[in-house]
This record gives structure tokens, sequence and C-alpha cells, in this order.
């Protein structure tokens, strides 16, 4: 069966993020006055699996291998049944 | 002493650490990525540059190619590594050096000269300079403000090997600059040890490291 995977990466809590930073210090040149500004990274494909248990298994995998810095990343997988 | 000069799509600093290399009495040659076996090399250097277009993160794509289960198999040989600017960026995603050279804390390239003081000789690299000694080298970078999650350890290890003297121009933690493994036979350095080798260029401060690899 074929699957969409969607990778969500983020900084971890308290990462310095001179791009959300320099978005943020944008905004205020517009007059909007924003907080928390954030930025993350969604990378999404789709995948053959015999279910999204083992989909989802290795997507974490791809995850901690490839996609992700475990030191300064946190990431969230969404996997769901492929869309036609 | 043959010495490897790892290429990738993007390396660009490869000649200039070939030059670099001849001029320290090395006999340097190149290596392709995809090259599993090294076992004709006695050290190994990761030169600068943009490799796989710093896609995903600086260093990702590079760290995953077969050349470095070569380069593994050389640290358990006891050979010496050095990672040069994106080389370090690499060593770092690999694991060979603890921590990260993340986006630079202003967002921008910075590409100038430095101050920096090698906080350890105990590396094959910086053996020909005394501990503490300042030197001038160039940085090239827009993603290498040094963060790790285990300070305590690296200082603990002597770890640290450069750090930027006069001012941090980066954000690194603590003004790091360049680390090693707890051997100190990998070294991941973000400044340009070959763009310092010559006086001409402005500082031959970075010689040393060269030498350092042919006299080990």
């Amino acid at each position: 069966m074929k699957y969409d995977a969607k990778v969500k990466i983020s900084l971890k809590k308290g990462m310095l993020n001179p791009e959300a930073a320099t978005i943020q210090r944008a905004l205020a040149l517009l007059d909007y006055q924003v907080e928390n500004t954030a930025t993350v990274d969604i990378i999404k494909f789709s995948i053959e699996g015999a279910d999204k248990g083992i989909v989802r298994e290795e997507v974490d995998e791809m995850c901690q291998r490839l996609l992700c810095n475990p030191v300064i990343h946190d990431y969230h997988i969404k996997i769901s049944p492929k869309e036609e | 002493m043959k010495v490897g000069i790892i290429r990738f799509p993007g390396s660009n600093c490869d000649r200039d650490v070939f030059h670099a290399l001849e001029l320290a009495g090395a006999e340097p040659d190149y290596i392709w990525w995809s090259k599993r076996d090294l076992s004709d090399f006695e050290a190994i250097v990761i030169p600068g540059g943009f490799s796989y277009g710093d896609y995903l993160r600086a260093g990702a794509i590079a760290a995953i190619t077969p050349v470095i289960n070569g380069i593994k198999d050389c640290v358990k040989e006891g050979k010496p590594v050095l990672g040069i600017c994106n080389g370090a960026q690499i060593l770092a995603e690999v694991g060979l050096v603890p921590g990260v050279f993340t986006e630079n804390q202003n967002a921008k390239f910075i590409c100038e000269w430095t101050e920096l003081k090698v906080e350890t000789s105990r590396t094959p690299f910086t053996a020909m300079y005394k501990k503490n000694e300042i030197i001038k080298m160039p940085i090239a970078h827009a993603e290498g403000r040094y963060f790790t999650e285990d300070l305590k350890t690296l200082q603990d290890n002597d770890q640290i090997v450069l750090s930027f003297e006069s001012e941090n121009p980066n954000g690194s933690l603590k003004s790091i600059t360049g680390v090693c493994d707890e051997e100190g036979l990998v070294c991941a350095v973000m400044p340009h040890p070959e763009r310092a080798s010559e006086t001409i260029l402005g500082s031959d401060d970075g010689l040393k490291f060269f030498k350092g690899i042919v006299n080990y």
C-alpha cells in the first residue's frame, strides 16, 4: 500500500533561529509586531509499505540517519494513506 | 607522505589545499567521493566548499557517501583526518567530532580574517604551535556557529582546538571554531589554514597545520 509521509523538522526549544529572527525584524519594518517567530522545514514524499506502523519506523530511521541532526532538531512524522 | 584530499560535487578549496600540502612537503592526491578504499593514504583532508549545494544542511549529504566509510577506516587505523570549513561541517554531521556547525548568529555569510587562539597542541595539525598561541587565518562561511550540548566533556577531554580570540563573529558557543575527537586525530576547523599558507596571502600562520601532518 502507498502512503504519504510528511516530516516536519524544527529547531529544538531554546536553539537560536537566525532566519526567524530576521523575518521577525522584517515584519516589524512593516509595522507588524509579532513574537516567537519560528521557521520549520517540511519534507514530503510517498512511500510503499505493508502498514502504517512499518512505514513510520522506516521514516523515523530516515530522520535519524539523514533528514535531521539530533543535536539541534526535533521532528514530527505524519503518515497517511496516499491520496489519489 | 601521501595525503588524500576528498572531492565532492561542490568542493571548491581542493586545489588550494593541494598547493598548501605541497608547500608543506606532502604528496597530495585527489579522492572522488565514491571511492571506498583509502588504504593508499596516510592522512586525509576534507576541504571547504559547498558540497551538494549545502542542501538539507551543510555537510549532511556528503556525510552519507561511500568515502566517509573509508575515512572511518582511516580513523580506526589512527591516521590523521582534518576537515576545513565544509569539511568540518561534514565531520560534525558524520559524528566523528562532537557538536554541530550551524547558521551564523547574524544570518550572514562572513568572509574575513580572524585572530584565533590555538587551544591545544596535542593534535597532529596543531603540534607545531604553542598552546595559547595567537594566529591569523580567514573564515568564510554562513554556517559556522559551533554548538554542543556537552561543553564540559569537550573541556575535560581537551577537545577544543581553536577559538576566536578578539571577537566572536558567528556567535559560536564559547567562541569555539575548531574541535577534535577524543584521541585528537580527527580535527574539524572552520577557519581556512590553506588560505593562510604563504605570506603573499597575508599570513602563513596556517601552514603548520599541513606541516604537522607531514611530521606526524
